[in-house]
């Protein structure tokens, strides 16, 4: 049997996210950004879109920009927002490397994080100033599924950098947590359609209030010259349904999903020597992460083992080759290297079962005895 | 049987594959990726490893890519620098092999559940009566038995050679039958991690101090010129020395990096008869000391009857001198396209003394 345990890199689409998309890919083709009548009927569809995510996202329709998903929402956050120059960008060491390079681009600095992937307040209260234009630190961590206290973030950026805008990206949090309560801290928020139940290649930008936002693509006026481009018209509606279903159905995935994930890291913890969760116990993490470190073992011979056993889990990200590189999540959060190359992460999804995880706890235990033999 | 095949995404390796799927193995692909820095040929350009991916999926194999980048700046490109420093001249393709394909990965191949683990080279494995051994590829062109011949029978018994038995345009031959892309790719050539543009002097540059050296003529003393950087002179070079004596190309003898010394001579001077090695490992049976051989000193080069002393190979007649640092691989003396064993050269034994002044390392520098 197969358990698809990647939902962290991707989700199968909900019914309800095709089933929107269909009529946009079939005889509603027009171009919004036309005045006829076949342009107006697919304009209707963005509009209503547009309301959905801003309803789901906690932000007025015009605050919401159409992108084609979390990497660009992640640029034209941070590039859009600050200017050229030392000290104008700072995030988290821990960023998806949408934010990180970016910033980098920028000439930007990290903060540190803790053992668990926590931010570290006092570090980064000491690298906030007046000169810094953008403050970007993730909601969850798409790798370890830490949460970020933003709250905290936001007073403590507000007091000291007076200047300074705050993104966040959303993108792993979206299905898990209140985002809509939790961002209204943030000037800019950033959503991927992929990482509940919508389609790939669309995301949004949230950008709160009368927000200054320099494009990075330059073309026409659609999304008020925020963002150029004849919109994914099909993409923003299955956008848009999935978002809608992912948060009405919020509090009872993750109690279903929680439950499940509960198991699968007790259940290999106890069953398989040295296993250990990499976030400690009490840590804040969402429902859906199972993310371990299997002493002894190489990520790369494990992946492929319990592929060979119908298992989908993944570990660091993919270089241009394909290859596995050592996380940069893990590294800051202090594991060893060798550690870091022995972690795996198992991410649950809203359709995630029983039989799944009961097929992981049974192929595991034999799968790391071989390797380590 | 199921078959780990290591595809470069070179034509070798695709055409391995290939015939082993052809023959009903059960077969995956693996690409290493071996080298994270700029590099423009090699196991670890995307484009290669996309080349290898597609020939796998054209296949209808699985294909991984396995990152081996720490392992092979530890046991290959670490040691290549420091061979340099010390003035010896590696053969970072030989410690890849030794370390890295028919090391690192035959292990994890066996850890994974393969049977054996099949590579591009051209070389023969031969097994008679549960012993296994390796003989120059069929194409004499293309033999890569002298890069192999550092392995040991226990590792070879877990390798297998499916282009060995094919000349080289056998294999571009049915590469092109079934349609796969790398078909017409051209070989490689060079060491992967040497950017082309930059060169082995640029890539060194970066990772250790180059010293200029003096060149001095070996029969009377002189010194006759210099060279920027003394680490990048091989023994029994002569291209890029810039230095004629009487209207004669002058060649390395030998080189100290410590003394910013390096020793010139004619063509008659640059010939020895002894090459002491270390290292020494064989693939079945140890020879002996008085046992005859064939050595081989380079990827490229001809094997020359010889007599194995335990710790060194000497000529019947006068070779090339052989770089300290340069695998010497030994073929049986009865059988010369059987390996018997590798040894790696320390230092080439010179008949110079006779003439010119005593050396006296304090003297120059």
């Amino acid at each position: 049997m197969q358990a698809y345990l990647d939902h962290a890199a991707t989700t199968p689409m909900r019914p309800e996210s095709l089933a929107a998309m269909v009529p946009y890919l079939t005889e509603h083709f027009g171009n919004p950004s036309g005045s006829h009548s076949v342009a107006r009927r697919a304009l209707v569809a963005i509009d209503e879109a547009r309301d959905e995510v801003a309803r789901c996202l906690g932000c007025e329709p015009g605050e919401v920009v159409f992108t084609s998903g979390g990497t660009e929402s992640d640029n034209l956050a941070v590039l859009g927002a600050s200017s050229p120059g030392p000290g104008t960008v700072l995030c988290s060491a821990v960023e998806h490397h949408a934010v990180l390079n970016a910033c980098d681009a920028r000439g930007g600095t990290t903060v540190p994080v803790d053992r668990s992937g926590v931010i570290d307040l006092d570090a980064m209260g000491e690298q906030l100033d007046d000169r810094v234009d953008l403050v970007s630190v993730m909601l969850v961590n798409n790798e370890v599924g830490t949460v970020q206290p933003l709250a905290d973030v936001a007073a403590l950026v507000r007091a000291l950098a007076p200047r300074a805008r705050l993104h966040t990206d959303a993108v792993a949090a979206v299905g898990w947590m209140d985002v809509a309560a939790l961002t209204t801290v943030a000037d800019l928020v950033s959503v991927s359609a992929h990482k509940f139940g919508g389609p790939k290649g669309v995301g949004a930008l949230v950008v709160r209030g009368g927000s200054r936002l320099d494009p990075v693509l330059h073309g026409g006026a659609q999304e008020r010259g925020r963002r150029p481009g004849t919109h994914d018209v099909a993409g923003i509606v299955g956008m848009a349904a999935a978002l809608r279903v992912a948060t009405d159905a919020r509090d009872d995935t993750v109690r279903r999903v929680g439950t499940r994930r509960d198991r699968l890291a007790a259940g290999l913890s106890t069953s398989i020597e040295d296993v250990r969760e990499t976030v400690v116990h009490g840590a804040a993490k969402v429902a859906s992460s199972c993310h371990l470190v299997v002493g002894g073992v190489d990520q790369e011979e494990l992946l492929v083992l319990l592929d060979d056993e119908g298992v989908c889990a993944s570990a660091g990200a993919a270089c241009a080759s394909g290859a596995i590189e050592p996380s940069h999540v893990l590294l800051a959060m202090g594991l060893s290297p060798v550690d870091a190359k022995s972690a795996v992460r198992f991410s649950l999804g809203y359709a995630t079962t029983d039989d799944e995880i009961d097929h992981v706890l049974s192929v595991m235990p034999k799968v790391v005895e071989r390797l380590r033999a | 049987m199921r078959v780990l095949v290591a595809m470069s995404g070179g034509v070798d390796s695709s055409v391995a594959a290939a015939v082993l799927a052809e023959a009903g193995h059960d077969v995956v692909g693996a690409t290493l990726k071996l080298w994270g820095g700029a590099s423009d040929s090699g196991c670890c350009s995307v484009a290669d490893v996309d080349d290898a991916r597609r020939v796998a999926e054209q296949l209808g194999l699985d294909h991984h890519v396995f990152n081996f980048t720490d392992a092979f700046e530890d046991s290959v490109v670490a040691p290549y620098v420091a061979d340099h420093a010390a003035g010896r001249t590696p053969n970072p393709c030989i410690e890849c092999n030794r370390t890295i394909k028919f090391g690192l990965l035959l292990d994890r191949a066996a850890r994974l559940g393969f049977d054996a683990l099949a590579t591009g080279h051209h070389a023969r494995l031969v097994h008679i009566d549960g012993a296994v051994s390796l003989r120059r590829g069929t194409d004499p062109k293309k033999d890569q038995s002298y890069v192999l011949s550092m392995l040991n029978a226990s590792e070879l018994a877990k390798v297998v050679l499916p282009v060995g038995e094919l000349t080289k345009a056998a294999v571009r031959a049915r590469a092109r039958a079934i349609g796969l892309r790398t078909a017409d790719k051209p070989d490689s050539q060079d060491v992967c991690f040497i950017h082309s543009a930059r060169g082995r002097r640029g890539f060194l540059a970066e990772r250790m101090a180059l010293h200029g050296a003096e060149l001095v003529d070996a029969s009377s003393g002189d010194v006759v010129g210099t060279v920027p950087a003394g680490e990048l002179v091989t023994v029994g070079q002569r291209r890029g020395l810039g230095v004629a004596v009487d209207g004669h190309r002058r060649y390395a003898l030998t080189v100290d990096v410590r003394a910013r010394r390096i020793t010139v001579g004619t063509s008659a001077d640059a010939v020895g008869g002894r090459v002491v090695v270390d290292r020494t490992s064989w693939v079945g049976p140890a020879l002996e000391p008085g046992d005859r051989a064939f050595a081989q000193t380079s990827a490229h080069g001809s094997a020359a009857a010889c007599t194995w002393q335990g710790d060194a190979v000497v000529f019947d007649e006068p070779q090339p001198l052989v770089a300290p640092g340069q695998t010497v691989a030994l073929y049986d003396a009865a059988d010369a396209d059987a390996v018997v064993g590798a040894a790696v050269a320390t230092a080439s034994e010179v008949p110079i003394a006779s003439e010119g002044p005593p050396e006296d390392p304090s003297a120059t520098v």
